[in-house]
């Protein structure tokens, strides 16, 4: 996680990337909310942790978050994944015979790692699998890189999803969150 | 799978009797949630209901996707179906439920030791993994083998009123579904949601 995001109090969450992400979950009646962690996503998951309107817990697969989801579509209880980029490559049998075929509005949460500053190889050739996998299922999603569209960017895909009952995907860019940097 | 194991003291059963049984039990439009291939394939042969879910792919997410249903409906009990094989797959679930505790889900582990639906092949566990003993130790306290019928039906009867998730391992012969469930699945889950009470039908 960046620095400057370490320093972002509570007051002024709602302006960060991760504020976003917590208020439009919670506007589009968003909570459910399993993840398997992301550093960049830690503030993010800890706040999600401490509002009581969200049901959020680690899981131990990505696929299953999203099997989880999707019960809980089906049983009437809105939800969204969190992962990084290594997840999302776990995902491609569970989007293509669950989500996609069973027109579930599976939203993801995507933190990107391998591009702009990655120091693990395999973590870039992780990270190139990611939009030719959502391409080859023609899977609606997006990039978000700056600040003042994302609110607009989440919204509207969250809204999307949920009428057109298909997955999306809001891959969350290094140049949103300011990534994952070779400090340690 | 070793069957004569001396820690397993329960009959070897029949998939599609059991999922009867189970069915016949449920008179609260309870939910259940068939896991891929034969475990479905028999839920479906033993009637269809609205509150059935019935998985064609994603090996291994029965447990999963029937968490997510019973944690957006508290008030209703929730049966799962899976293959050991399956489970295989997926025994992360096993602790991500036992940490959230949902006193409505009821697991079923249909255990015969092989992937019978492609061809019989022997599962890694077969020979020396107990499920059950799995379950407990990834913190799912209620697990139990069925030792027999009377005693499935028991343990489901005791499930209907349980306070923390219940799983039952059934040990079953080799036999194939009896049914071959219609792979349709958008029908499948919006037929699924109108038995949830989620939707009205068109």
């Amino acid at each position: 996680m960046a620095v400057a995001e370490e320093k972002t109090s509570p007051e002024t969450s709602e302006k960060s990337w991760h504020g976003i992400v917590l208020q439009t979950l919670k506007r589009n009646d968003i909570r459910l909310v399993p993840y398997v962690p992301d550093r960049v996503l830690t503030t993010l998951i800890r706040n999600l942790h401490a509002d009581p309107f969200f049901t959020t817990f680690p899981t131990a697969r990505e696929e299953e978050a999203v099997g989880i989801v999707s019960g809980a579509w089906m049983g009437g209880m809105r939800g969204a994944v969190l992962m990084q980029t290594s997840g999302f490559a776990t995902l491609a049998n569970v989007l293509a015979s669950l989500a996609i075929p069973y027109q579930i509005p599976l939203i993801m949460f995507v933190s990107e790692r391998g591009t702009l500053g990655e120091f693990n190889y395999g973590q870039s050739l992780v990270c190139r699998t990611m939009r030719p996998v959502l391409d080859s299922l023609a899977m609606e999603h997006h990039t978000a890189t700056r600040l003042d569209e994302f609110e607009f960017i989440v919204d509207r895909s969250i809204k999307q999803a949920i009428t057109t009952q298909a997955p999306v995907a809001l891959i969350l860019s290094p140049l949103l969150t300011g990534g994952k940097v070779f400090d340690k | 799978m070793n069957n004569d194991n001396p820690a397993r003291n329960t009959k070897v059963m029949n998939r599609f009797d059991l999922t009867s049984r189970l069915i016949a039990k449920l008179k609260n439009e309870e939910a259940v949630i068939g896991g891929i291939g034969n475990t479905n394939f028999d839920l479906w042969a033993a009637g269809h209901r609205p509150q059935n879910f019935y998985m064609l792919g994603s090996m291994g997410l029965a447990f999963p996707i029937a968490l997510g249903v019973a944690l957006a409906q508290p008030d209703r009990r929730v049966f799962a179906l899976e293959g050991d094989g399956s489970l295989l797959m997926q025994l992360g679930s096993l602790s991500t439920i036992a940490t959230l505790a949902p006193k409505n889900l009821i697991m079923v582990v249909m255990d015969n030791g092989i992937y019978q639906i492609t061809g019989a092949q022997p599962t890694p566990g077969a020979a020396v993994a107990d499920i059950v003993a799995i379950a407990v130790a990834s913190g799912l306290t209620n697990s139990s083998w069925a030792a027999d019928e009377d005693d499935f039906e028991r343990l489901i009867e005791e499930s209907m009123s349980a306070t923390g998730p219940t799983l039952i391992g059934v040990r079953i012969d080799e036999k194939p579904g009896t049914g071959t469930t219609r792979r349709d699945p958008v029908q499948i889950r919006e037929r699924f949601m109108h038995g949830m009470g989620v939707r009205e039908p068109l």
